[in-house]
């Protein structure tokens, strides 16, 4: 193992500034963990040689003593992210070939900190899952196993290729989206931080879209310090974006101040639900536990529109989907399957593009959208997500910020819940709310399930990424949790 | 909310995927599984409640109407996968 995969963020960011080792250097090592971790498919792209590119002129810019924000700092970057020049797929057969002519907004903002390009990770087929088993390059592996037995376990989805390469070390730190859980659940399967901001915090301005109204990009870290110095960058006003928020960006970092005494911490009763596996549930009360050690005070709180977060968002999301995946017909990217008429070449090239769980939901979601079942099913799940969007603003009338499990279950063997979606749809059953509400939220590993990594999160009013970063941090800190994968690239 | 054959075939036209014939049975039992467990939705009191059409309470910006980009034709189908003298090419629409 070592030592320069082993830092982070800020440990490297100092150990470059105090010339101790130099951005190629650290590149070169990131760039024998990436080739080391091809065996788990964290990445659908490698780019070694932009790296290094990137790395040198990050070294001339330190030794001039001109050095940027996140200068040197080797990245893995979800392949839903447009990067100009390189190959961006969404997981997806219907992107073959795709190169972006441009950059998108959260990335441009990454290199022009200085960061370094490490390569492209797989992810959920356009974002469309929660265990990166649904991409056209085949699942990601997650690099822990359940100790005595070898099946390999998923890595958690959608953002799960870059999950894999932050956890074994193929990565500093990583980029995600969050639509249902896809930065959060992911993190937790693989023992990481996840944070997605709130709504309209990150510009989606060139990344590929899934539901407009849900997709939240965000960093993925080893630590809540690298989150907040990843959020600090890739955050921030962008006219190319019409729901981007025009909010100045505090210095995040500067809010960890470990100090949170006297904060109210909901503790929302409906997030205890049926068959939740034991060690979850006392995870949680751990968690409790560790707030109050730190002076902060626990409240119960009730979000009574919870279980309706879910059959919400399996039609809001697959309504925008539906739309937004129109675009897709072999006129101006991708694959094209020729046909007698241009329907005939639509049809074919839809159909051999797009796996099945993109399929399902492009069919629920045009036919939620159709004539006769638009007031039923997409107005209804809107006036739902009303009431969701309520219950947190009522909550947040008597607490800070909220403390949940983020997942129902850890990381579960690759082809499980395969055949029944709704099944692996339950995998966001405490994620969901926090994207339908577009709030903050931020997922801690926080212990260990059988050997396997579990995460708490913290949820907060909107754009108080402030509160969540630091109080995120002290349950980082409490629970101290410093096992390792069974699988170390780096 | 049971989705027969031929509504699946319908709804597979709508979205332009080609779905063969023998799918359509076990598809329609599939999406019938999704629909009836969103069902659970009809339970909510949802009368005096708008739907959410932000998640973030902002106005649209408006912007100045001038071209900011483009003008870059070369650039726009780059990534197409058949053209034709600087255009999209696809199948004879027109007779």
């Amino acid at each position: 193992m070592s030592e320069l995969t082993a830092l982070t963020i800020a440990e490297a960011r100092a150990g470059l500034r105090a010339k101790k080792f130099s951005a190629c250097e650290l590149a070169v090592a990131y760039n024998d963990a990436v080739e080391r971790i091809k065996p788990l498919n964290a990445f659908i792209t490698t780019t070694p040689d932009r790296a290094l590119e990137m790395a040198a002129a990050s070294d001339a810019r330190l030794a001039k003593g001109e050095a940027l924000p996140l200068d040197g700092i080797p990245l893995a970057i979800k392949d839903l992210f447009c990067t100009k020049g390189v190959l961006t797929t969404a997981g997806s057969h219907i992107l073959d070939g795709f190169t972006p002519p441009y950059e998108s907004t959260v990335t441009e903002k990454l290199w022009a900190a200085g960061a370094v390009l490490l390569g492209k990770t797989n992810m959920d087929e356009f974002a469309m899952g929660s265990s990166t088993t649904t991409s056209y390059y085949g699942p990601s592996e997650n690099p822990w196993r359940r100790p005595g037995d070898n099946r390999p376990l998923v890595a958690g989805g959608s953002s799960g290729g870059s999950a894999v390469a932050v956890a074994a070390r193929a990565a500093l730190a990583g980029t995600g989206t969050d639509t249902g859980g896809s930065i959060r659940q992911p993190a937790s399967f693989c023992g990481i931080v996840g944070m997605k901001p709130t709504y309209g915090r990150c510009s989606r301005w060139g990344v590929v879209a899934f539901a407009s109204s849900l997709d939240h990009p965000g960093p993925m870290t080893r630590c809540v310090h690298d989150a907040a110095i990843m959020l600090g960058t890739m955050a921030g006003h962008d006219p190319r974006d019409s729901t981007s928020a025009p909010e100045p960006v505090p210095d995040y970092e500067k809010a960890l101040t470990g100090d949170i005494r006297g904060l109210k911490i909901g503790i929302p009763r409906e997030y205890r639900i049926d068959g939740m596996a034991g060690e979850i549930e006392s995870l949680w009360q751990a968690g409790i536990a560790w707030l109050r050690e730190a002076g902060a005070e626990p409240v119960e709180i009730s979000l009574p529109m919870t279980k309706y977060a879910l059959p919400a968002y399996y039609v809001i999301a697959p309504a925008e989907a539906s739309s937004n995946l129109a675009r897709y017909d072999g006129v101006k990217f991708g694959l094209r399957i020729d046909g007698d008429s241009l329907d005939d070449m639509y049809e074919k090239t839809r159909a051999a593009g797009f796996g099945v769980e993109v399929r399902r939901r492009v069919l629920i979601g045009t036919y939620v959208l159709s004539a006769g079942y638009y007031d039923a099913y997409y107005l209804k799940a809107q006036r739902v997500r009303s009431l969701i969007a309520r219950d947190f603003a009522a909550a947040f009338e008597r607490c800070d910020c909220i403390l949940a499990p983020t997942a129902p279950s850890a990381a579960f063997p690759i082809g499980e819940k395969a055949d029944d979606p709704v099944a692996m749809y339950l995998n966001d059953v405490f994620t969901v709310p926090a994207d339908l509400a577009g709030l903050p939220a931020v997922s801690v590993p926080a212990g260990l399930s059988d050997g396997l990594p579990l995460g708490l999160q913290i949820i907060g009013r909107a754009f108080d990424e402030e509160t969540v970063l630091r109080v995120g941090q002290v349950l980082e800190s409490a629970a101290s949790f410093t096992h390792l994968p069974s699988f170390i690239a780096g | 909310m049971a989705l027969d054959k031929a509504t699946v075939a319908r709804i597979a036209t709508l979205a332009r995927i080609r779905v063969p014939e023998e799918e359509l049975e076990p598809l329609a039992a599939e999406l019938s599984g999704i629909l009836d467990w969103v069902e659970q939705l009809m339970a909510v009191d949802t009368s005096d409640v708008p739907p959410m059409t932000s998640v973030a309470e902002m106005t649209l910006p408006m912007r100045d109407d001038v071209v900011s980009d483009g003008n870059d034709r070369d650039a726009a189908i780059g990534n197409a996968p058949r053209t034709a003298r600087g255009f999209y090419a696809v199948p004879k629409v027109v007779e």
